[in-house]
């Protein structure tokens, strides 16, 4: 019995609640930030708690019958492969708050928004405590619904069609999920995740191994997003509101790849064996299809998203491999994939706030020169994003293709290095399309080189003021918004009508993960660390 | 012949007969005033509160109780050995009612075949009746306010409705089952019909009355068929003549027959597959799929839900449907489970078309009843799928069983040679392997009878999570209806804002219909069925079931959606307090399903 956990879930929770039955309380924001900062304290005492010298074992475990009739048990304990997530997303969650108390989406209800966030923490956090495989559907689960609200009440003009395909496309991805997990359940006989690992797949027949992690891997690539199911991605990605695309992005694709981690491939060795190279395969296709998919874009949120697609790849070539370096090699660019594409969203929201577009296009060049602040930290997510070395986002992709070049015994080796090779491909794909939107974006010239004064806020609001029709050219824009300032009134301009630099909360959001990205990348053994034995552990490896 | 009648058996039954006598006595007496209405409301709600206490007292004194039985010397002479009475009682008790087979096989009754039995399926069916029929009385407070509604006869159909249902759950013979059918068939459309002078409401009742009239018929030609091929009405008895029938084809007792029905058909009833047998089983469940609407005998259920006052349109899909289930599940799975091999694949192409076209039709709806008819529809569809896989896990049992007996009589085998080497053990097991097989035909419908306990069970557990989040729904539409009355489910706009306790009853209940968290509740109900499905190796099957799921989403999660879009201008709302009350309690009922769905599963399993 650890009440460690249980305060881990039942904080946010309460948290939710007292939010429900509280009549009026006065700053809302705050109140979100105090909760969520209590989750990330006890997440810090989780990590504290944690017994560095097995991080092998399961700790911190809870282990209570539920509901017996269905063999469903309150399960939940933490290894080196869960911890780090765990922590992740409740220091995640807790930034998203802190932007929030500045920087509000459309949409209004805070109080509402607080709800949803908190109940979402829950969910994420309780899919990487989860041991039972029930409960860790049931966890699953409980996040759809609040993302659907959080993009369909304060995403962007699209949200509605965004977040009904987000809806379907996860939820059909879950019922073929709990197929695969009832198989399971139906060939072993139990539901709990220790001893199905501890089994390593013995008492399952090969056949239903297969067919069962076909249904689970199914389940967990929707999530994940895997191509070529990712086109739910995109869309919701880029109509989420900046909090919900940092959420969704570093932690709900991560619970697909920790299912991997977790269930399909400790649980069903032999399934896995059978259908690695088919993971790899799409891993790899994803690799280059989410990079050539990035240069095709235009807007800077949904490019962010594709690259997503991207660097999940090189996540699912590291677990096709069925090797402790590639299995960390996942674990570790789920975690940096978590820091860095938060961050990325994180400065595309407050880009878009800023302009009121992320069309690259219409942002023009010259951000370093008119927002050098947000511009520099842009350039810095780009290029740790694309997997310089030193950062966190180099040893995810370095590792997964060192594994790929050597990967398990029963895998085809010519055929994985030629996954390596293609992977290698993608990640000069990556370097290009990220270099590419920084010429484009960072450097150049602003577009609006008119005087400063009166002077409009975004493109967007020009835009508004010329009409759909007429383009937003540089020299109409000069004269066209003076002429429209002169009519409009000042107080109607966000920011007092110049773009404003990074702000306190902004600031207070983002060096955290920057500072992390920078330790990780520096000393990624802090990570690796963590993760080895639980990873040993799983191919029965003793280190 | 003296019959000597258990009257506590028959308690709740009578309970509500006599209330039933009472309500049409007091609206003719008392005084016609406002208000009058209401009392009548609250004497049904007392009477139907006191069934309940009374069913609750009997599930908590835990006997199994059983009235009307007839001897086994009474019905054909038939004479069984001692075995196969044994094994002859009911497969489903057997299931159901696990605390107490012993007492029951020993009591010396299991050879009398009774008509009514009060056993924990009994109870479970009672009380969601009872219950349900507690919601049912407080929405029709609600509808009856209007004035339009004659008020005593409103309560006397509804409370016959609720007997017949309760006797359906009770009933293990083939007569008592189609009579207690119609009790509960023949108000509704008296009921539907009440709401006088509008078009809509007279259309309903006529479609119900045709569509049902035709499906008993239907039904009474299949269960003529049944009682003509195995001579008998109850239920255990047909299930005995059958296995008697397999026992023949093993080349058990042939002399066992002695009745000249069961002479001229013992050709029929000794093939499982006879071709009588078939008709009368596919004739069956067409009966059973017209009342519970399943595809292809569905497409009454849109017009009636919606023509009918929404009272009534819940009447129709909880109770109404859960007494044809009891009904479908008594028959399938406790007359005819030798015959599983028949039945269980039409059920299962049934259950997945009913749950397909449910969920499509639905999709197109723009009017609230109408969606929840075809969504009800639709749950049909996963209620039945459990019983698809009955004729699997028979199988399994009967595999199971045979290797038991063959390792067994390997190792006796084994002993007997190393004990006595001086004896030709050769001959050993010739001589062992009519016995063996005879043995392995009583052990097989013993095994049976557990192993078919969990599928019906799937089956009830679910209808009893789908009547709680249903039951919500309706109560919430039924609140709606009162201030707009086209009841588009574009009405539900912003909702949220105008009364945001009934905007998050109904957010919450379609969320537990969709089977997502935080409604738990309808999650877990699909993950029993599922459950089995994958158990029972129907693949196929649990696809189209998770397909269907999130075809449901998408028209549950449209609806929750809308409730929170701002609307401008909101309006004022009229209340009514008995409807309120109707959607606390369900609400209640549904979140505490979502905690501790233990509460359903234990009670049922």
């Amino acid at each position: 019995m650890s009440w460690l956990l249980i305060a881990l879930l039942a904080v946010p929770l309460i948290g939710a609640a007292v939010l429900l039955i509280a009549p009026a309380l006065g700053r809302v924001s705050a109140y979100g930030i105090a909760v969520s900062g209590v989750t990330l304290a006890v997440a810090v005492a989780v990590a504290v708690a944690f017994d560095y010298g097995h991080p092998g074992r399961m700790q911190l475990q809870t282990n209570r019958p539920w509901i017996p009739g269905l063999d469903l048990r309150f399960h939940l304990g933490l290894d080196g492969i869960s911890l780090p997530l765990a922590v992740l997303t409740a220091l995640l969650t807790f930034l998203c708050f802190v932007y929030l108390a500045r920087h509000r989406p459309e949409g209004g209800r805070q109080r509402a928004l607080v709800f949803t966030l908190l109940v979402l923490e829950v969910g994420m956090i309780g899919t990487f405590l989860a041991l039972d495989l029930l409960l860790f559907f049931v966890f699953f689960e409980v996040v759809l619904i609040p993302m659907y609200f959080v993009i369909a009440v304060w995403g962007g003009r699209d949200r509605r069609r965004a977040a009904v395909k987000f809806i379907l496309y996860t939820l059909l991805g879950s019922a073929v999920l709990l197929l695969g997990l009832l198989a399971v359940w139906a060939q072993a006989g139990t539901l709990d995740m220790v001893d199905l690992a501890a089994r390593h797949g013995s008492g399952i027949p090969r056949s239903a191994q297969i067919v069962a992690f076909l249904a689970i891997g199914v389940g967990l690539a929707v999530k994940t997003p895997m191509w070529p199911l990712h086109t739910w991605l995109p869309d919701a990605h880029t109509e989420a509101p900046t909090v919900g695309s940092v959420l969704l992005a570093g932690v709900l694709l991560k619970m697909g790849s920790y299912g991997f981690a977790r269930i399909a491939i400790p649980v069903l060795p032999e399934g896995a064996a059978a259908l690695a190279p088919w993971l790899g395969a799409f891993a790899v296709v994803g690799i280059v299809y989410g990079s050539l998919a990035c240069l095709a874009q235009r807007d800077l949120k949904r490019m962010i998203a594709y690259s997503s697609v991207g660097h999940m790849g090189f996540v699912l070539l590291g677990f096709a491999t069925l090797t402790p370096v590639g299995m960390n090699a996942a674990l570790f660019g789920n975690v940096a994939h978590g820091l860095i594409t938060g961050l990325l969203f994180f400065i595309a929201g407050a880009i878009k706030e800023r302009y009121g577009t992320a069309d690259m296009a219409r942002l023009g060049g010259g951000m370093l020169r008119r927002l050098p602040y947000i511009g520099s930290l842009l350039t810095f997510a780009c290029i740790a994003s694309l997997g310089l070395p030193g950062l966190a986002g180099f040893w995810g992709e370095m590792l997964a293709l060192l594994g790929a070049y050597k990967p398990a015994a029963v895998l085809s080796r010519p055929l994985f290095v030629t996954f390596m090779a293609v992977g290698g491909v993608g990640t000069a794909l990556t370097a290009a399309y990220f270099l590419v939107m920084l010429s484009r974006v960072t450097h150049g010239r602003p577009i609006d080189t008119v005087p400063a004064g009166p002077l409009m806020a975004s493109a967007e609001e020009v835009r508004e003021f010329l009409g759909p029709d007429e383009p937003v050219e540089p020299v109409a824009t000069g004269a066209a918004v003076e002429e429209a300032a002169e009519e409009a009134p000042t107080g109607d301009v966000p920011g007092g009508g110049r773009l404003v630099d990074v702000t306190v909360y902004e600031l207070a959001a983002w060096v955290p993960l920057v500072a992390l990205t920078i330790l990780f990348g520096v000393w990624p053994k802090a990570l690796l660390a963590v993760t080895t034995p639980a990873v040993q552990a799983i191919f029965g490896v003793t280190s | 012949m003296i019959q000597s009648i258990d009257y506590a058996a028959l308690a709740v039954p009578l309970i509500l007969t006599l209330l039933a006598g009472l309500v049409l006595v007091l609206d003719a007496f008392l005084p016609d005033r406002p208000g009058g209405g209401r009392l009548l409301g609250l004497v049904t709600l007392g009477g139907v509160l006191a069934a309940l206490a009374v069913l609750a007292a009997q599930a908590v004194a835990g006997v199994e109780r059983r009235t009307f039985c007839v001897p086994a010397s009474l019905e054909g002479g038939r004479t069984l050995e001692g075995g196969r009475a044994l094994a002859g009682g009911p497969a489903l008790t057997g299931g159901l009612s696990g605390r107490v087979p012993g007492p029951v096989l020993a009591s010396g009754s299991a050879s009398a075949s009774c008509s009514f039995v009060v056993d924990r399926f009994t109870l479970i069916f009672a009380a969601l009746v009872l219950v349900a029929g507690a919601i049912v009385v407080l929405l029709s407070m609600g509808e009856l306010a209007g004035g339009r509604i004659p008020v005593g006869e409103w309560y006397f159909l509804l409370l016959s409705t609720l007997v017949g249902a309760i006797l359906l759950a009770a009933s293990r013979d083939l007569i008592m089952l189609v009579v207690s059918l119609e009790l509960v068939s023949l108000p509704v459309f008296a009921l539907t019909a009440l709401k006088r002078y509008d078009g809509r409401a007279s259309e309903a009742a006529l479609k119900l009355f045709l569509v049902s009239v035709v499906s008993t018929a239907i039904m009474l030609f299949g269960v003529s068929l049944l009682y003509g091929i195995t001579g008998s009405v109850h239920l255990d008895r047909i299930a005995e003549s059958y296995e008697a029938g397999r026992g023949l084809t093993f080349g058990g007792a042939a002399g066992a027959y002695t009745s000249t029905l069961d002479i001229s058909f013992a050709g029929a009833a000794s093939s499982p597959g006879s071709a009588v047998t078939t008709v009368a089983v596919v004739l069956v469940l067409a009966g059973f799929a017209f009342k519970i609407a399943a595809v292809p005998f569905h497409f009454w259920a849109g017009d009636v839900y919606q023509g009918a006052p929404i009272p009534v349109a819940a009447l129709l899909s909880v109770i109404s449907k859960a007494a044809g289930f009891a009904g479908l599940i008594l028959i399938l799975t406790t007359a005819l489970p030798s015959q599983a091999g028949v039945w269980a694949p039409v059920v299962a192409v049934i259950a997945a078309l009913t749950m397909t076209v449910g969920n499509v039709l639905a999709m197109r709806q723009r009017n609230a009843v109408r969606l929840l008819a075809w969504s009800s529809v639709a749950q049909s569809g996963y209620i039945l799928a459990p019983l698809a896989v009955f004729a699997n896990v028979v199988q399994r049992a009967h595999a199971r069983v045979v290797v038991e007996h063959q390792v067994e009589t390997a190792r006796e085998a084994v002993l007997n040679v190393s004990r006595s080497v001086a004896r030709p053990a050769v001959s050993l097991l010739p001589a062992d392997a009519g016995p063996l097989v005879r043995a392995t035909n009583v052990e097989l419908s013993r095994t049976a009878g557990v192993a078919i306990g969990p599928v019906a069970n799937a089956s009830i557990a679910y209808l009893v999570f789908y009547a709680a989040m249903n039951l919500a729904a309706f109560a919430v539409v039924m609140l709606i209806s009162r201030e707009r009355q086209r009841n588009e489910v574009d009405d539900y706009r912003g909702l949220a804002f105008r009364s945001p306790g009934a905007a998050l009853a109904l957010a919450f209940s379609l969320i537990c219909l969709a089977g997502l968290p935080p409604g738990l509740s309808g999650l877990f109900a699909k993950v029993v069925v599922f459950r089995e499905i994958v158990d029972g190796g129907l693949g196929w099957l649990a696809v189209v079931m998770a397909v269907n799921t999130v075809i449901g989403l998408y028209y549950y999660i449209a609806w929750t959606a809308k409730l929170f879009t701002p609307l401008p201008g909101g309006e004022s709302r009229t209340r009514s307090g008995p409807v309120v009350v109707a959607i606390g309690v369900a609400i209640l009922i549904t979140v505490v399903f979502s905690v501790a769905p233990q509460v359903v599963l234990s009670a049922v399993g």
